[in-house]
């Protein structure tokens, strides 16, 4: 769960490969999400970080990490330990 | 100089540039050369790369707006926004598919001070493609003869009355030419499929086409006329070069269509001349098209003069207009640095 | 009141910027949750009556109806409305129409009984369509209704039993034709260009044993276009006017049916239904002007029927329901389930309806599909559109519902749910149950060596 270490990410939520040259967008939560990952921490950590500044349960925070690291993977905006 | 000249800020749509580009630069470089005001331009765009949108000499501040698909309530509560914090005095929509809705906020947008000058519901709905056939009756103009159909086994009846090729076209958009019924229905299929029913078959007028765009004043005046001939034409269809020309039997039929219609605001009349000199009417455009920047070359400033209008200014007709005047359209590649991407992007303002 | 600081949640959402993407603030979004109906929280109508659950206000029904009965009468003397039963036929739904002044329109033996039921006169019943079986027929006739010719079929039998019942039924023949739209309607009725509908009021008149009291057409569905009606009125007139001159007979009322396009959006079109459909205002134009420069001149302006159900109760019905999950598809399309589907919500076959949530959202959407929760492909609310992030157990309102789909839903995999009505003091009444497996079961029966197995 690492991101490619080139991918900028501005505070507002705009975020730029400039390997692939695409750029996307990410909300409040998911920018939350996406810089923990960048500090490499680990899903625990981020769910627990989340479930303190938000209203909502740690199972739904959970499932919902899961969802947002598998679409980060078909934007192929991860790093894996093989590349 | 240009002290005593009023401010205005107008809003512009159409800022894109595909290989079918939109008029909003052409009417924006007319705007700026106006002799009887100054402007300041505010950019009204639907998608991030839209070229217009990071020609900071050409637009002084771009918002994104709906889709049209929206609907007005959506459009209107975005221009209510923009109006809060631009203040602006006239909107030139220049889409087609928008057009509709800017028609039926007209009188909403003039009591917040917004001024407009569009063609009135009933002109903008009898010049459909659709209803052409009927517009021709009504108005003694020339038409190629044509049909709707809803299947298309209903275009084997035409083949007795049309002479192959005829022309296939879409409710909106698309035309493609077919020699023969297999041909027809291949094209039948793929503009249904895009823009549904019903579809087109139009007699194909053999000839040369010529352009013209102009001005109504809504009263049957014609305010301006210059009329086109195509010189370079891509494969899709568009000028990519053209010249003025001095076509006295264009130019009538465009004063008699005026009159007759009391058509309101910008127009181009696309024209074919057949072998025996008869000028047939093939579709109306009821906004200026992309190369309106050529009649202000000529001497016409159709943007100016569509403001002067729609302020209620008094707007006397131009007097002819220089014939030999040629556009040749260039595409030029802008640099742009990212951070503008991302502001248009995320915040809808740049 | 929460003491916590901490902020709402809404799940993350990363959405590939390009530039044909509907921007956000485009597209088809909505840019306000509902979250009350006529004063109801629909939280709390979803705790005491359930989800799925059909809501109708009596406000806007009883509003669109004296709308468009205004748009009639202030360009036309006569003007009657007849509630089409087949639209929604709800007692408590059809009262509300009848309390206005309406009539009733119906197209069987099933709704004719119910509009008795309800107490409507039997003068005041139109009866139309194409299946009115002997029994229907004797019925009505003994009531004084207004039976709607379909076929000659019917006609032979109707002049049978007029002979042996020995009243004069009161009739009209229903005319198709063609007014310029896609599709004619020639399925119904007698056609006009090619003079069936002239041959059938000749033999209606010669027989001498029925009243000729009206005139029927219906020229279509959700029709978009007001001058295809004044077609059709000065058609119906010109027929009149050619029975006026031949029999000297004066046909009493038009009814121009209805068919009037609600705010709905047609699955395919660009622009939305509340832009484009024409108001009751511009219908009435159309018809009304035809009517008055027709040719028809009897000593009294016939009286103008209207059957329009669709656009007087489309919007006055919402369905709310609940967010079961959300998925990812293996493109990495986001979808919904919804707990109401097409077994309820037959209309989202040709409509894209309105989905809003019913809780406050963000600016971020995502391209989302809205599935029904059935076990069925053909389960779709909406293809593709622009949601906000919802969640699951979301509360969300489906807009202009009222029309067709309490009368064509299905009991299907799944019991169908409660209908309530909100008053007009903002009460709300339930005006139907929702189904128990005892009301399916109760119906069916096993015979005796079906009743065990191991």
């Amino acid at each position: 769960m690492k991101i490619k270490s080139n991918i900028a990410v501005s505070d507002n939520g705009f975020v730029f490969n400039p390997a692939s040259g695409e750029s996307f967008m990410v909300n409040p939560v998911g920018l939350g999400m996406l810089n923990m990952m960048r500090k490499g921490q680990s899903q625990e950590q981020i769910v627990a970080a989340i479930q303190e500044d938000y209203r909502a349960e740690a199972m739904t925070i959970e499932r919902d990490l899961l969802d947002f690291v598998e679409m980060m993977r078909q934007y192929r905006l991860l790093q894996y330990d093989d590349e | 100089m240009t002290t005593n000249k009023p401010l205005f800020t107008i809003g512009v749509t159409g800022l894109n540039a595909i290989d079918s580009p939109g008029p909003g630069v052409a009417v924006i470089r007319g705007l700026r050369e106006a002799a009887s005001f100054n402007c300041r331009i505010i950019g009204l765009s639907y998608e991030s790369l839209e070229p217009g949108i990071y020609m900071h000499d050409i637009v002084d501040k771009t918002y994104q707006i709906p889709y049209p698909s929206a609907g007005t309530e959506v459009l209107m509560s975005r221009l209510e926004y923009i109006h809060e914090k631009e203040k602006l005095d006239v909107i030139i929509p220049n889409f087609d598919a928008e057009l509709y809705s800017f028609i039926k906020l007209e009188s909403r947008l003039l009591s917040m001070g917004i001024h407009t000058f569009l063609p009135r519901m009933d002109q903008f709905e009898e010049r459909h493609k659709v209803n052409l056939n009927d517009f021709g009756k009504k108005y003694q103009i020339k038409v190629p003869r044509s049909k709707a159909i809803y299947n298309v086994n209903e275009a084997q009846q035409l083949e007795k009355d049309y002479d192959w090729p005829l022309v296939v076209k879409g409710k909106y958009y698309d035309a493609i030419l077919a020699y023969n019924f297999d041909q027809l229905r291949a094209a039948y299929n793929k503009i249904s499929a895009k823009w549904g029913l019903p579809i087109i078959i139009q007699e194909f007028i053999h000839g040369t086409e010529y352009n013209v765009t102009g001005l109504g004043d809504g009263q049957g005046n014609t305010i301006a006329a210059v009329p086109m001939r195509k010189q370079y034409i891509t494969d899709k269809g568009k000028a990519w070069g053209g010249i003025s020309i001095a076509d006295s039997q264009a130019l009538a039929l465009t004063d008699h269509f005026l009159k007759s219609t009391q058509w309101r605001g910008g127009f181009e009349l696309e024209l074919m001349k057949d072998k025996n000199g008869d000028y047939y009417l093939l579709e109306i455009n009821p906004r200026m098209p992309a190369w309106i920047y050529l009649a202000v070359g000529a001497g016409q400033n159709i943007p100016e003069a569509l403001v002067r209008l729609a302020m209620g200014w008094p707007c006397p007709a131009f007097n002819g207009y220089k014939v030999g005047k040629m556009f040749v359209r260039y595409a030029w590649d802008m640099i742009v640095d990212i951070a503008e991407f991302e502001q248009i992007s995320t915040t809808g303002e740049l | 009141m929460t003491m916590t600081s901490k902020k709402t949640y809404e799940r993350p959402v990363i959405k590939k910027l390009e530039n044909n993407m509907p921007n956000k603030f485009g597209t088809r979004t909505i840019f306000e949750p509902i979250s009350h109906l006529e004063g109801q929280a629909v939280n709390d109508l979803i705790a005491k009556y359930g989800s799925p659950l059909f809501v109708i206000s009596e406000r806007k029904i009883r509003k669109n109806f004296r709308k468009a009965r205004q748009a009639f009468e202030t360009r036309y003397p006569r003007v009657q409305f007849a509630w089409s039963y087949k639209t929604n036929y709800l007692d408590a739904v059809c009262n509300i129409y009848h309390q206005e002044g309406s009539w009733a329109e119906v197209v069987s033996g099933f709704e004719y009984d119910k509009a008795i039921r309800n107490g409507v006169q039997g003068n005041k019943i139109i009866f139309n369509g194409p299946d009115k079986s002997e029994t229907d027929l004797r019925k009505a006739i003994t009531n004084h209704s207004l039976i709607h010719i379909d076929h000659l079929d019917e006609l032979y039998m109707l002049q049978d039993i007029a002979r042996n019942l020995n009243i004069r039924p009161k009739v009209a023949i229903r005319v198709n034709m063609d007014t310029g739209v896609y599709p004619t309607w020639d399925r119904f009725g007698f056609n006009y260009e090619n003079g069936q509908a002239w041959d059938a009021l000749n033999k209606i008149l010669f027989s001498g044993m029925m009243d000729l009291v009206g005139l029927h057409t219906h020229i279509g569905t959700f029709m978009l276009s007001p001058s295809a009606y004044a077609v059709a009125a000065s058609k119906l007139a010109h027929l009149a006017q050619s029975v006026l001159t031949k029999y000297n007979h004066e046909i009493k009322y038009i009814d121009m049916g209805g068919g009037f396009a609600s705010q709905n959006t047609l699955k395919g079109s660009y622009l939305p239904g509340s832009d484009i459909s024409p108001s009751f205002d511009d219908f009435a134009e159309a018809i009304t002007t035809a009517l008055m420069n027709s040719d028809y001149r009897p000593k009294n302006p016939p009286l103008l029927i209207l059957e329009t159900g669709r656009a007087l109760i489309d919007d006055a019905a919402w369905l709310v329901s609940t967010v079961l999950a959300n998925k990812r598809l293996s493109d990495g399309r986001r979808s919904t389930i919804l707990n109401a589907g097409v077994n309820i919500l037959f209309t989202a076959f040709w409509y894209d309806h309105k989905i809003t949530p019913a809780q406050p959202f963000t600016s971020y959407t995502e391209d989302t599909a809205i599935y029904g929760p059935l076990c069925m492909n053909i389960d779709v609310l909406r293809e593709s559109v622009t949601m906000p992030l919802l969640n699951k157990d979301d509360h969300m309102v489906i807009h202009h519902v009222g029309a067709y789909n309490m009368t064509q839903w299905m009991q299907f995999i799944t019991l169908r749910p409660k209908v309530v009505l909100i008053d007009e003091q903002n009460k709300v009444h339930v005006i139907r149950n929702n189904e128990s497996i005892d009301n399916i079961r109760s119906l069916e029966h096993v015979p005796d060596h079906l009743l065990n197995f191991e």
